[in-house]
């Protein structure tokens, strides 16, 4: 009562206020099967606690025992020795909590400390202390780990940023509890931010959703309603299964179908963009398949492993990055674009000009030959860095999601590897489309004898347009590696598909390569969505076949003389 | 002319380059040796699991050759690599057993191979130790079992998620590679959930190919299932497919205080080539975990780190990791060698005679038992997290060993069973 008055008074001091905001969120963390006696009597020793502290008009500092029972012990025991830390903190408390939130907190004899960056500090007097060499990491579990979160989300509530305090009442909206609503209260006042407001209303009503009076029940789930989250409909669901009044039974209902139509949307976009993702790769490795089978009409069996190269080209380095160049790891991926690109080209010259020069006009040995080499590259990789895959790790701004609606999460990964096959497409119909060498490529496919009568070189730019083909596949390796795994066999999994879309697109056309994957892509996705990855993979297959059988020119067909060349 | 014998020669040492590569046998150098067979797939999508179980058994053979080797002969490894290609087990299996004579074959991790195995190793009267927790419903005279069966793994971490420490998980995905493994144990799992009063709207089975590597719309449809309750995720993913769905998990932003997604085939070693701080808090079920501390591991792992950093073993000679097929591997050499002094003979029979009620101190920390009957180790079962270094925390495990039951219950009409193999 003490603290409310001070409230009203607007004089409180930075640690009771501390203390008011706090005191719910503690409660939260009690787990709801304790019984009513033992809660009875935290309730009126915390209050007496609160009201001594209040007289002296300081926090009751984080204490050594108190950090040391949040620490270890049993889970039961811990979640409690948080609660009451919780109860009685100050701004240490909340220090020390995120420190254990962050995996900071180490265990030495009996003693806590706060190590980071290598530097150890004692969260209870804030001295730097050294680190002993057998200190343990503090462990959470799941259950801790959660309780640990929203207790810090209920301090945040307050935050003077306005994204932090957005961030705090989604994870209050995710753990409802009945407890808080006190603090919901008072946010609910105080906040200004519409955004946030909205959502703190919403997490008020889902902390009354489990309220004993039917009414408030009805009134929450209406409120809920209007949410477009995905967690309130597993709150909705939840109760719904729980409820025993029939008038907010149907009100939950309502508010289960309307908040399910909210997040409709971000569904359909969801599975749009993971077949754009999917057909983004496919582009991917098929485009350099589309310059050495569809322009030049090498089966290359080895086209696979020429993007294996690329992924090992990025892994290497990656390795260097890490070993040499630690401080700027995140740019690796940059570096290793030109690397894996310069290395596949290489590898693809002089496959080109050692073996497949000889071999033009013979398809069948030019299948043979190109798939030795292939089975030539995979051992040869095998013996260089073994038969085991090797990690390649997403730099940071790979990693992580760019989220767009609440049920609509973009991996950066992905999102980035759609606009990367965009900008090689584009690179490539420019090389292809304006340049001297495109010309050349172009001439020189068409008619061989013609291109070589009017001076040019023709042998020369056979090998450039293989190596450009290889140099592309090598990027497409470079992509790959940052999705999947990165093995001597990576090449293996990907030749059928690349094949797949060239052929269906059409031989020697460009357009046709770009819709084939997409097309290939987003069915794949769709069909996985109804019936699973493995029987969406065979239909798949399935059309595929029977579409070449109908069509066996593919979508697009050469036209003009060349045709029937 | 020219040309075309320039190919045929780049042709020739292809092939000759590939042949070499798929069978590396080790040469005889001494005639009195006790040929030991090594069949784990050392390329292919299962490499990633099972390279290292091959570098635990040569381990473990020089170890005992150190100290004199078996009724006083040396064991001569003998390395096959059946490349994750299931018929090939059986082909690699004919020639350790038919050309090479081997007394015993330490091998296998995905039942599937363990399957096309066993006909042969059956007919020819081999003896086979599978180290892999697997899905039961098997008991061959000529095979020992020193993985987990279902209630030594798949049963008690359901029972976990279900607790109020784990979450009190109400609705289940059960997701796999499509194969036997996952199909069975899902089965068993499924009739578990079952008897538990879950009902079948609230469990959902998906399945993915091998190799399978884009995991954008099963995580999505998990995502959408765990709106209507408390959602776990029961995963039997095996080989490198683990790598691309944890990245897609960690991605998506798919919490384990959320969703805890709980897998029976990743342990330290899948999780090398895996980001894991945004996994922090998945689970995984074993009977070993390379953080439990006990003298028996202390000294494990160290040994491991030892023979790693000898013998150059890729990865492990920089980050030394153990796991629970490794452990027990390294358990089933052992009792093999004790069951042959015991024996005084590798003759297959008189070897599964004395294999019965062997005793070994396991680095699990129990002193782990062979069943007098059934063929299978008794294991403690424990349940970890996943902590930012990609090692487990143990949050949960068994008082004691478990004596395995490769019959499940929960499969109709396996209560009939005997609980030893059939006597031929």
């Amino acid at each position: 009562m003490a603290v409310e008055a001070f409230a009203r008074g607007g004089a409180l001091p930075q640690g009771a206020r501390f203390l008011q905001e706090a005191v719910p969120a503690a409660e939260g963390c009690y787990s709801q099967g304790h019984n009513r006696m033992t809660t009875m009597r935290r309730w009126i020793t915390r209050w007496a606690v609160l009201a001594g502290m209040l007289l002296a008009c300081t926090a009751h500092a984080l204490t050594a025992q108190e950090a040391l029972a949040i620490a270890s012990g049993e889970s039961d025991a811990r979640s409690e020795a948080l609660g009451q830390a919780l109860a009685q903190g100050d701004d240490k408390t909340a220090a020390y909590l995120q420190a254990l939130a962050d995996d900071a907190v180490k265990l030495a004899a009996g003693q806590v400390l706060v190590v980071r960056d290598g530097k150890g500090q004692d969260p209870v007097s804030g001295q730097a202390m050294a680190v002993p060499l057998d200190a343990e990491d503090v462990m959470l579990n799941n259950r801790l780990r959660g309780e640990i979160d929203t207790a810090l989300a209920a301090l945040k509530l307050f935050s003077p940023e306005v994204k932090v305090r957005r961030q705090a009442a989604l994870s209050l909206l995710k753990e409802p509890d009945a407890r808080r609503k006190p603090l919901l209260d008072k946010a609910l006042a105080s906040e200004k931010d519409p955004q946030v407001l909205l959502l703190v209303r919403q997490a008020r009503a889902a902390a009354m959703l489990r309220s004993a009076a039917a009414n408030d029940r009805l009134l929450a789930a209406r409120e809920l309603a209007t949410s477009a989250q995905p967690e309130v409909l597993l709150l909705l669901n939840q109760q719904l299964t729980a409820e025993t009044d029939t008038a907010v039974q149907g009100v939950l209902r309502k508010a289960t179908q309307d908040v399910q139509d909210g997040l409709r949307w971000g569904e359909r976009l969801g599975t749009l963009f993971t077949g754009a993702s999917l057909g983004s790769i496919l582009l991917l490795v098929a485009l350099g398949l589309a310059i050495t089978y569809g322009l030049m009409g090498v089966i290359n069996m080895a086209h696979g492993e020429l993007m294996m190269i690329g992924a090992y080209a990025t892994y290497v380095v990656q390795i260097l990055f890490r070993e040499h160049l630690p401080q700027a790891f995140d740019a690796y991926l940059l570096v290793a674009i030109p690397v894996a690109f310069l290395t596949s080209a290489l590898v693809g010259a002089v496959m080109e000009r050692t073996v497949l020069k000889h071999l033009y006009g013979r398809p069948l040995e030019t299948l043979l030959a190109t798939w030795g080499i292939s089975l030539v590259l995979m051992q040869g990789v095998r013996s260089l860095f073994g038969a085991q895959n090797v990690g390649v790790e997403n730099p940071a701004w790979m990693s992580g999601s760019l989220q767009l609606l609440p049920n609509l999460q973009l991996p950066w990964n992905r999102v980035l590897i759609i606009v990367f096959a965009a900008a090689v497409l584009v690179g490539m119909a420019l090389l292809i489309g304006k340049t001297r060498l495109g010309l050349f490529v172009r001439g020189v496919t068409q008619n061989r004898p013609m291109a070589s009568c009017m001076g040019v070189n023709t042998g020369r730019i056979d090998t450039y347009a293989f190596a450009l083909g290889s140099g592309i596949a090598g990027l497409a390796g470079c992509a790959l590696s940052q999705v999947g795994n990165v093995g001597p066999d990576l090449g293996q999994s990907y030749i059928v598909d690349s094949f797949m879309v060239v052929v269906l697109g059409g031989v020697g056309q460009l357009a046709g390569t770009v819709y084939a994957a997409l097309g290939l892509g987003l069915a794949n996705k769709l069909l996985e969505g109804w019936t699973g990855a493995v029987l969406a993979k065979i239909a798949v297959l399935v059309f595929i076949i029977v579409f070449i059988q109908k069509r066996p020119q593919g979508i697009f067909a050469m036209k003009g003389r060349s045709a029937e060349a | 002319m020219m040309n075309r014998r320039g190919n045929l020669k780049a042709l020739a040492t292809a092939v000759a380059i590939v042949a070499g590569g798929l069978t590396v046998s080790v040469q005889a150098f001494a005639a009195e040796t006790i040929k030991v067979g090594i069949l784990h797939s050392l390329s292919g999508t299962m490499a990633i699991s099972e390279t290292v179980l091959k570098d635990t058994v040569l381990m473990a053979i020089d170890e005992i050759n150190a100290k004199g080797g078996v009724l006083g002969k040396k064991l001569e490894p003998v390395i096959v690599d059946p490349a994750s290609n299931w018929p090939l087990f059986a082909e690699k299996t004919k020639q350790l057993l038919g050309q090479d004579k081997v007394s015993v074959i330490f091998g296998c991790w995905t039942s599937v191979s363990r399957k096309s195995v066993l006909p042969v190793v059956e007919e020819l009267n081999g003896l086979l130790f599978y180290p892999v927790q697997y899905e039961g419903e098997e008991l061959s005279k000529n095979v020992f079992y020193t993985g987990a069966a279902p209630n030594q793994q798949a049963i008690p971490a359901v029972d976990y998620l279900m607790s109020k420490e784990g979450g009190a998980a109400k609705r289940w995905v059960l997701l796999g590679t499509d194969y036997v493994y996952p199909r069975t144990t899902n089965k068993i799992l499924r009739a578990y959930l079952k008897s538990k009063g879950v009902a079948d709207k609230d469990i959902d089975e998906k399945y993915t190919p091998f190799g399978h590597s884009d995991y954008q719309t099963i995580v999505a449809d998990v995502k959408k299932f765990s709106a209507g309750g408390k959602t776990a995720v029961v995963s039997t993913i095996n080989g490198d497919s683990n790598v691309p769905f944890y990245k897609e998990l960690g991605n998506a932003g798919l919490k384990a205080k959320d969703v805890p997604v709980v897998a029976f085939s990743v342990g330290e070693e899948e999780l090398r080539g895996v980001d894991t701080k945004p996994l922090v808090g998945h689970l995984a079920a074993w009977n070993y975990f390379m953080s439990i501390k006990n003298p028996a591991n202390d000294e494990f792992t160290k040994k491991w780190a030892a023979y790693a950093k000898a013998k150059n073993i890729a990865g492990h000679k920089d980050k030394p990791l153990t796991n629970d097929p490794m452990e027990a591997t390294y358990i089933g050499i052992n009792m093999w060698k004790q069951a042959v002094e015991k024996a005084k003979s590798t003759e297959t029979d008189k070897v599964i005679a004395a294999m019965a009620g062997q005793t070994f101190k396991a680095p699990s920390g129990i002193t782990s038992k062979m069943d007098e009957k059934n063929h299978h180790l008794h294991k403690s079962v424990f349940i970890g997290e996943i902590k930012a270094d990609g090692q487990f925390n143990v949050v949960w495990k068994t008082p004691g060993p478990v004596k395995a039951k490769p019959w499940s219950p929960f499969i109709p009409g396996n209560d009939v069973k005997p609980d030893e193999p059939a006597k031929k």
